[in-house]
């Protein structure tokens, strides 16, 4: 029911055949892509796939080639300001202010959006509660730690209470335990209403904070949907991994009944199963290396964005 | 889209607050290189001039080295401060991604350079003023003048800002743009006594000659006509024209 009503209110991000070139090359070919309201949506995709070039069309600092977007029910080529000022962009890179404090960068920000000094002063401090950043508030942003100065690039994106937050790459970089802290923040603004649309090469960022991922390469949209049904979809519900060579893998997997999806990166073989134990059982029992190293994991959304791309993310680097 | 103020404002507001943090620091030198230049050249090399162009040489000095200063001050703002928030900083690709336009941009930015040719140009002529070389009222028509001097600097340089694609040009920009028009602008000697007429038909290219010539009106007090309406002409002619550039420059720099 609750995902009904949401297909049924209207979405936030429209794209209807969009298609982006630069001189000869091709950035985005043709690409239909709907956001309804109050979800979080993930693209996925190698860098160079046209994520980037997509986000800049949305919120109209470049131009579609041919297509259309609407963002609010508005479109984008005729209500660049307006649909701007509904909306907030964290970028790759924090640009941030670095000799100016937090505080003193959020302020700047909040001028660009032509707020008055009391609801700067509100929303400054709200937002400082938010991203925790008090323990920092008057350190010069170049004195900041990298965790620190991303928070504050978030902060700065939020500062117009936009309805709808646009994240590029929004973790890349970063630690651990700031990752798992940025994507409790991004919950709890989705959770407060707003759309969130982020790009990441990170698929268990995608799988942890997404309700729904776009997998894109060479700026097509190749696979849509909720991550465990994209699992589902795509590829056996267990995975397995070890290191063999080509031949080993033939004679290891002779003579199997069941159906097996394979993925080979160099050394490293992956396969997909329904059930794993019984596909271990039959590896083991033709390996002549007691040793051998079998792990034996769930399926997870790398998989399938391997398995569709034919490409390693980190080979994408 | 055409430029907004208020947002054009809003970019003016973020380099004014990254002065306000400095602006005590940045405006010492802005005293200092004035004393330097009017002790240094005006009265020490002046010590060997009976006069020039009908007055003593410090006093023939002063207006011009004004302009000078406003047009350094712009210059430096429109030339690496820009780049650097161009390509480096990457502030307007952020700017950007709010209801700001390139546009507003670069109505921001140009504001910016004017205000700190102002308070460049302005510190030099208070210098000025206080070693007895700028006759008041009348010399402080040189005010107006400095700010065209920032208009006219901060459109030239930004025109060729956001047309270069490494930092490394700015030098020539430099020395081999600001530098000679400084010495060959008649600051330092009386253009037309100087030139054949053809030359001196030549010399009205020269971007500082024309705040120069306004500011020596101003601090004498007798101008032509013709010739202070050729050089407001010039002035306003060539910045509007180098910002229609830098207007094209700035939008294929930042949207696509």
């Amino acid at each position: 029911m609750h995902l009904a009503n949401d297909q049924l209110a209207e979405p936030v991000i429209a794209i209807r055949g969009l298609y982006k070139r630069f001189g000869d090359r091709v950035a985005v070919d043709g690409i239909d892509l709907t956001v309804p309201k109050g979800i979080c949506y993930g693209l996925l995709g190698p860098n160079g796939a046209g994520k980037t070039t997509t986000l800049r069309m949305i919120y109209g600092v470049t131009f579609p080639t041919s297509g259309r977007i609407e963002v609010f029910g508005l479109d984008i080529a005729q209500h660049r300001r307006s649909i701007r000022n509904r909306l907030g962009v964290t970028l790759q890179d924090n640009s941030l202010i670095e000799p100016l404090t937090p505080e003193e960068n959020l302020r700047v920000f909040a001028r660009y959006h032509l707020m008055d000094e009391a609801d700067i002063n509100q929303r400054v401090d709200e937002l400082i509660e938010f991203l925790e950043l008090s323990s920092h508030r008057d350190v010069p942003v170049r004195d900041l730690s990298g965790g620190f100065q991303r928070r504050l690039a978030i902060a700065l994106s939020l500062v117009n209470r936009p309805e709808l937050i646009v994240l590029d790459e929004p973790t890349t970089g970063l630690d651990p335990a700031v990752r798992l802290a940025l994507w409790s923040r991004v919950r709890a603004l989705r959770n407060e209403g707003a759309t969130v649309l982020l790009t990441t090469h990170y698929m268990d960022e995608a799988e942890r904070l997404c309700d729904r991922v776009g997998i894109i390469t060479d700026g097509k949209l190749i696979a849509e949907g909720a991550p465990r049904t994209l699992i589902a979809e795509t590829l056996a519900q267990d995975t397995i991994e070890l290191d063999c060579s080509p031949q080993e893998e033939a004679r290891l997997l002779d003579g199997l009944s069941m159906r097996v999806h394979r993925l080979r990166a160099g050394e490293r073989l992956m396969l997909h199963v329904d059930h794993s134990v019984a596909l271990i059982d039959h590896i083991r029992s033709r390996s002549t290396d007691d040793e051998l190293h079998i792990i034996a994991r769930p399926t997870t959304l790398e998989d399938v964005f391997l398995a569709l791309t034919g490409t390693s993310l980190e080979l994408g680097e | 889209m055409s430029v907004s103020p208020r947002h054009a404002l809003a970019v003016w507001c973020r380099n004014a607050s990254m002065y306000s943090r400095t602006w005590k620091w940045n405006l010492l030198p802005n005293f200092f290189e004035p004393v330097f230049y009017l002790t240094a050249v005006g009265i020490g090399v002046g010590a060997y001039i009976q006069e020039m162009g009908g007055m003593p040489y410090v006093a023939f000095l002063a207006p011009g080295l004004v302009c000078v200063s406003a047009m350094n001050g712009a210059s430096f703002e429109v030339t690496y401060n820009v780049y650097v928030r161009l390509t480096f900083e990457k502030s307007y690709d952020a700017m950007l991604t709010t209801p700001i336009e390139p546009d507003d941009v670069l109505a921001g930015e140009i504001l910016w350079a004017l205000t700190r040719a102002s308070i460049y140009g302005g510190s030099f002529f208070l210098i000025v003023v206080a070693f007895g070389l700028a006759p008041l009222p009348h010399s402080l028509l040189a005010i107006p003048v400095l700010m065209l001097t920032g208009l006219l600097f901060a459109s030239i340089g930004m025109a060729f800002s956001v047309n270069v694609y490494t930092i490394d040009y700015f030098s020539f920009y430099f020395t081999l743009f600001l530098t000679p028009l400084f010495l060959f602008s008649d600051v330092f000697f009386p253009l037309d006594e100087r030139l054949t007429p053809i030359w001196q038909w030549v010399a009205e290219c020269l971007p500082l000659l024309h705040p120069v010539r306004l500011a020596r009106a101003a601090f004498s007090g007798n101008a032509s006509l013709p010739l202070v309406t050729w050089d407001l002409t010039y002035i306003v002619g060539l910045s509007t024209l180098l910002l229609a550039i830098a207007r094209r420059g700035i939008r294929r720099r930042l949207t696509s």
